[in-house]
């Protein structure tokens, strides 16, 4: 009997590229798709890599496909945008070795700042879209998307949400395929895509997913599950799950593939219901098609375009089903907060302390946006704190950003950051930019980067330095570096660089607070005879310091890694290790 | 058998991770289908997170909804109070009395709630246990989230050795010791 695990929808995604035979993985590690590289790395016979973005890794993708191997790609929704300007063109070329793009949704955005519909870019892309609704699926699915990828010379979109990624079901295990890299041959026809050769590329396209959704009729992926007539239902990925269980006994027309839809399949069920429900999550993507070939269907008029569905939400709009069900107990919110010990609190609270804005970027560092640090003034997308700042800037003058500051992490500023602090320079901007170098890439778990000297494969390689790159490369005379918990010389560095009227940069150090390789320091303890309660080590919201309800203040230590922070704060001397 | 429906709540970075994948390996082990959910990211930074874990003939949907869930097990009481309507009629809460203050509560902007167990108890059958005063007996402050594992095992279909058994294959090898007492510890209260 072949072996059974328990694995994460992503890590079975990793499985089936193995077994599908990938040869090269490139990714940025993005919520929720990082687990997906994260267990790739463990199989020898795959090259894996951390690339500094998803344009960069999804390049890395297509030219392994044109040297002839598997090769998979994967990133978070948002990712797929920065991808996109690759993905519309590959779609032209088509592929030599399969080529696979998994695009990790995130409807009720746990971990993102939209929750756009990834199936929407494959479609304007004119790329087939793969779905499964669990982990054995997406291991199935990974291996078919190699398949139909080499059959109709075309990228496929692997698409999964958050609720697959991260939920384990069973998957069994199955061998490697090893597939024989095909032979290079020259052929700038189909490879080099300008007007003249791009213009005969296009028509390839159109026929090739007229020719999909056709045969989609035959694809395994895509199946009628026939039962009670009275109710039938077209649905696709983690919401077939949610259908399954709150209307068991009605038909349902289950899509692995979703673009291009089969189209006589699709009216030949909804021929033999009665009445017919599209049921996808975020957009109509399905439904409007369907509508729009006269077929009557509900969809999103009586569910909606946000979050996750369930069961229950389902049973409610489609069986008017309101069930017994206690109402929630009205309690305080718990928001997600900046660890005990956090490098970035200590930024953060010299940046209030100064009464600054910051224009802020995507990772652990946009909680300085909420109380009681409430610094950051807004958060777009990877790298845009700096340009933000910068059109700012060419907006209000030199005295809109006379209190202003860029923060944005490593890891961010290698993935799209460099660009907009080029831009300040050449532009003759003069905003301060802070690097919040933490060592890593906190948010998604600890992910390295160019500037960490280590590859996802574990390798220890020469780091890209910040300082020489700001400095030595762009040339940027007013960079330096300044220790985050250095308090009295990080506020003097930002005071001094926000008064020049000149780009600067301000490398703030110090590892992410969780990293295996930053040993906590003894904890703190409060010495309760010097203090006087005046609550000033709570300022900077340090979830290690409570006050108990007769007002005296505890440090906790089994959270407390003894940053130091709240000591400096004291004037008593009454914080002691 | 019918499907049955756990959840483990608590604050990020008390372990829920390792708790369901505990649970995972003893599902897995019995012959069950079974499907477990997930919380990575933002909201693991010290946010509220939960935990699902489904097991039965066959499971589809990998959440448990409202008014679902057999035992809830909870971390902290707070977190217990925010969750609780999940449980069914006859379901047993599990919760441990810690109190963690979330952020609102710490900068004064909210009141953490008073006798919030005494209130479950009114409605729901609650089995209480101070996890970390039981760690501390241990001398690794850690192990709590086993001992409130030990607890609620009873209320599930998975033997005393295969819990063991389990728990030795998943904790680090190190700890296996140490959280194989904590695990008897609360399997005896």
């Amino acid at each position: 009997m072949s072996e059974k695990k328990l694995m994460l929808g992503n890590e079975a995604i990793a499985r089936g590229a193995y077994e599908a035979g990938v040869k090269v993985s490139a990714a940025y590690p993005g919520t929720p798709s990082t687990e997906i590289s994260e267990n790739i790395v463990k199989y020898d016979e795959i090259y894996a890599e951390w690339s500094p973005n998803e344009k960069v890794a999804m390049e890395v993708a297509i030219g392994a496909s044109m040297a002839g191997s598997r090769a998979l790609v994967s990133m978070k929704h948002v990712g797929v945008n920065v991808a996109s300007d690759p993905l519309y063109t590959v779609s032209y070329i088509g592929v030599t070795g399969g080529l696979v793009l998994v695009a990790a949704d995130d409807p009720g955005m746990y971990s993102s700042q939209n929750e756009q519909d990834s199936r929407a870019v494959a479609r304007a892309a004119h790329i087939p879209v793969i779905e499964p609704s669990d982990s054995s699926e997406a291991k199935e699915f990974v291996k078919f998307a190699f398949d139909l990828s080499e059959k109709y010379d075309t990228p496929v979109m692997l698409r999964t949400t958050t609720r697959l990624s991260h939920s384990q079901g069973i998957v069994e295990l199955e061998e490697r395929f090893e597939p024989i890299d095909i032979p290079y041959e020259k052929n700038i026809a189909k490879n080099v895509m300008m007007p003249g050769n791009a213009i005969k590329r296009h028509p390839v396209v159109e026929a090739r997913e007229k020719q999909m959704a056709i045969d989609g009729e035959d694809f395994p992926v895509n199946r009628i599950e026939m039962a009670d007539k009275s109710i039938g239902v077209i649905t696709s990925g983690i919401p077939y799950q949610y259908v399954k269980e709150a209307l068991p006994n009605a038909s349902v027309l289950k899509l692995g593939v979703v673009n291009p839809l089969p189209r006589k399949m699709i009216e030949k069920f909804a021929k033999e219901v009665d009445k017919l429900y599209i049921i996808e999550e975020l957009d109509p993507i399905i439904e409007e098609q369907v509508k729009s070939w006269g077929i009557e269907c509900t969809g999103k008029e009586i569910l909606t375009i946000q979050g996750e569905y369930s069961a229950n939400m389902l049973r409610k709009a489609i069986l008017g089903a309101e069930g017994d069900l206690t109402a929630p107990a009205q309690v305080p919110m718990r928001p997600p907060i900046l660890c005990p010990g956090c490098p970035h609190r200590a930024t953060f609270y010299a940046l209030k302390k100064l009464g600054l804005h910051a224009a802020g970027d995507i990772g652990c560092y946009t909680l300085g946006a909420v109380a009681p640090l409430g610094v950051v003034d807004t958060t777009v997308c990877m790298g845009s704190s700096i340009s933000t700042l910068h059109g700012m800037e060419k907006a209000g003058g030199r005295e809109f950003i006379k209190d202003w500051v860029a923060v944005i992490g490593d890891s961010t500023f290698m993935h799209t950051g460099v660009n907009s602090l080029i831009n300040m320079f050449y532009n003759q901007g003069t905003g301060t930019v802070l690097i919040l170098d933490n060592s890593t890439t906190g948010m998604t778990g600890h992910q390295d980067h160019a500037a960490t000297g280590k590859t996802l494969k574990g390798e220890t390689v020469l780091a890209v330095d910040l300082y020489k790159l700001c400095h030595d490369g762009i040339g940027i005379e007013n960079t330096r570096i300044v220790s985050a918990f250095d308090s009295e010389a990080l506020t003097a560095a930002i005071k001094e660089e926000v008064a020049r009227e000149k780009v600067s940069v301000i490398i703030v150090q110090a590892p992410c607070a969780l990293l295996k390789s930053n040993k906590p320091k003894p904890a703190f303890k409060i010495d309760t005879e010097k203090c006087v309660r005046c609550g000033m080590c709570m300022k900077p919201g340090c979830p290690a310091i409570t006050k108990k309800p007769d007002g005296a203040v505890a440090i906790d230590a089994t959270l407390c890694n003894g940053c130091g922070l709240c000591e400096g704060l004291c004037k008593k001397g009454a914080i002691v290790r | 058998m019918q499907t049955k429906n756990i959840m483990i709540v608590g604050v990020g970075g008390q372990g829920t991770l390792l708790t369901s994948r505990i649970l995972g390996g003893l599902t897995l082990r019995a012959g069950f289908d079974v499907k477990l959910s997930e919380v990575h990211g933002m909201a693991q930074r010290g946010g509220s997170v939960v935990t699902f874990v489904r097991y039965g003939e066959k499971v589809n949907e990998p959440i448990v909804e409202e008014g679902q869930a057999d035992v809830l097990i909870a971390f902290e009481k707070l977190e217990a109070m925010r969750y609780a309507h999940f449980l069914k009629k006859d379901g047993v809460l599990i919760v441990n009395d810690q109190r963690i203050d979330p952020m609102p509560v710490v900068i004064g902007a909210a009141e953490y709630p008073e006798g919030i167990i005494e209130n479950l108890e009114k409605k729901y059958k609650v089995l209480k246990i101070d996890a970390q005063k039981a760690a501390a007996t241990l001398g690794n402050p850690r192990t709590f989230n086993i001992i409130v594992l030990g607890l609620a095992a009873k209320h599930m279909d998975f033997s005393h050795e295969d819990w063991l058994d389990v728990i030795a294959h998943t904790v680090p090898e190190k700890t296996i010791e140490v959280n194989t007492k904590a695990f008897e510890l609360g399997y005896g209260m």
